[in-house]
């Protein structure tokens, strides 16, 4: 479980979140929509100690996030960033068996390439990409090699910061039912970042509405369509009316 | 801009540097201590190895031996004004192993490793990889810090090494083929002139500069700002600072040495 208390984050005079609550059940999806630069990167990269928050508390399964053992704590996480961060001096399948290859999991080469290229069938990647590199495949491609990457380990705890964005529909699909599987067959804890209304439906257990700094309406998402919350609504529908800006 | 504001500017450029001097001796120790703490990534030392040292030997031995023909045509040009054109070999082996060597290789690894260092940790931290390899449990200290301070503290020495022996040979050359100095009493006169403690002191210099540049590159890198301005703005930042440490610590190492 993660609970997130009253976190606030300033850079400068820009205040992000501004005393942001929510909580995610174990084995759950938590969908969080919002327009972009609310804030919602700013908030996943709290929880795992990459932005220090200025105030607020975050507990993961009960314990404080900020403090004990970080190893530890990041081996149960794992991550897809919203630019896929991709290391680009090694071939794709080096990145996707990253901890495999290296540190106190490493395992012999060729078992870690496997691994690697299962995990990349699993993202409807083909073994032929395994032995390129990330700057030769395109923004999608890329995606979802980070997408491998990060289910790689088979953390308890999975991140996913925009999954779908720069995918076509057919495969914004096969990205949404992986991240389904994920959680009912591994049982993992989902946090997804994204604006694609299509993977909220299909995705999340509990949806959560990031504007203003604060967390507008969080519930599941066979309510989200009947909120009554009128940022909600438009989000939903897309509109330039209503009390969110279109300028910002 | 006017004048009074530039000056301003450069003010504030070299009170930062000051300021910034604390953060970076702290990086810098904590950088040293990884390379003694597992877990330690001997892949990317091998690499580091090969773009630090290796690569890096066509421009160490371009500097040297160009530095050392023209030292060579100098020192025999002043001294001619006093009689004492014979002292070339020595002076060129002092002026090569003690200072130049040191110095010019220092800052040609300035110009090729810091720069490289620096811009590519900080494309690693404006595209997010290193906040990637942290979730991937790899401390970026150890993972990139680490292995490139260590390859400079091993070869930036015998960088310095080579680039003194090719200096002298640069000087060796013109003074055989132009001067007409005899080619066994210059090497005579130039190994019997050096004395241990001027290799010695060439080699630790070439080590403390090999310290600063590695260092230098890795701390501007992961402290860049963000976008294509950080990473430009932390290379340029990562080499100035680099090459003004290499020179200030060339003086205090002189000091040490020879004062006295
Ligand atoms: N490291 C940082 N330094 C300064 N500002 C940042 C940083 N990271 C994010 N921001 C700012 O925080 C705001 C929210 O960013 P982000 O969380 O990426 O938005 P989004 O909701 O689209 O994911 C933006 O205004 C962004 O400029
Ligand atoms: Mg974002």
């Amino acid at each position: 479980m993660i609970r997130m208390e009253n976190v606030t984050k300033a850079f400068g005079d820009n205040q992000v979140l501004q005393g942001m609550s929510l909580e995610i059940p174990k084995g759950t999806s938590m969908v969080i929509i919002g327009g972009s630069g609310t804030g919602k990167s700013v908030a996943l990269k709290c929880i795992l100690g990459l932005i220090k928050p200025d105030s607020g508390m975050i507990y993961v399964n009960g314990k404080d996030a900020t403090k004990g053992d970080r190893d530890k704590f990041l081996a149960r996480f794992g991550m897809l960033f919203q630019g896929a961060a991709l290391f680009d001096s090694l071939p794709v399948w080096q990145n996707v068996s990253f901890r495999l290859l290296r540190g106190p999991l490493k395992r012999p080469a060729e078992y870690a390439r496997e691994i690697a290229i299962e995990k990349l069938r699993r993202v409807g990647l083909k073994s032929d990409v395994a032995d390129r590199f990330p700057s030769e495949l395109s923004g999608g491609m890329q995606k979802r090699v980070g997408l491998a990457r990060a289910i790689a380990a088979e953390p308890e705890i999975i991140f996913f910061d925009e999954p779908t964005t720069g995918l076509d529909p057919i495969m914004s699909g096969v990205i949404n039912d992986l991240i389904r599987e994920i959680v009912t067959e591994m049982g993992a804890t989902a946090m997804t970042i994204t604006h694609d209304m299509s993977s909220v439906r299909a995705i999340a257990d509990n949806v959560a509405m990031l504007h203003g700094g604060v967390i507008q309406w969080t519930g599941p998402v066979g309510q989200m369509d009947a909120s009554g919350d009128p940022y909600v609504e438009q989000f939903i529908s897309g509109s330039a009316e209503g009390p969110i800006e279109a300028v910002r | 801009m006017n004048p009074l504001a530039a000056l301003g500017g450069l003010g504030r450029a070299v009170l930062t540097l000051f300021a910034n001097f604390g953060k970076v001796a702290i990086f810098a120790l904590d950088a040293i201590s990884h390379i003694f703490r597992p877990p330690y990534y001997p892949r990317e030392f091998a690499v580091a190895l090969m773009n630090v040292g290796w690569l890096s030997l066509p421009v160490v031995g371009l500097t040297a031996i160009f530095t050392g023909g023209a030292l060579a045509l100098q020192i025999y040009a002043g001294g001619a004004r006093f009689n004492a054109e014979a002292v070339v070999p020595q002076i060129v082996a002092i002026g090569m192993v003690r200072e130049l060597g040191p110095v010019l290789v220092g800052l040609m690894i300035a110009a090729r490793v810091t720069s490289s260092i620096a811009a590519e940790i900080a494309t690693m931290k404006v595209t997010e990889q290193i906040d990637a390899l942290v979730t991937l449990s790899t401390h970026p200290m150890k993972y990139l810090t680490a292995p490139r301070v260590l390859a400079a503290l091993i070869t930036v020495p015998i960088l310095v090494g080579i680039g003194d022996i090719i200096g002298i040979a640069g000087g060796y050359v013109v003074a055989t083929e132009n001067l007409g100095f005899n080619a066994a009493t210059y090497l005579l006169n130039t190994v019997n002139f050096l004395e241990v403690k001027d290799i010695v002191s060439s080699l630790v210099k070439g080590a403390a500069f090999g310290l600063i540049a590695a260092v230098m590159g890795c701390y501007y890198g992961m402290n860049s700002g963000r976008g294509a301005q950080g990473v430009g703005r932390a290379t340029k930042s990562s080499v100035e600072s680099a090459a003004i440490m290499i020179l200030a610590a060339n003086f205090i190492l002189t000091g040490v040495f020879f004062s006295v």
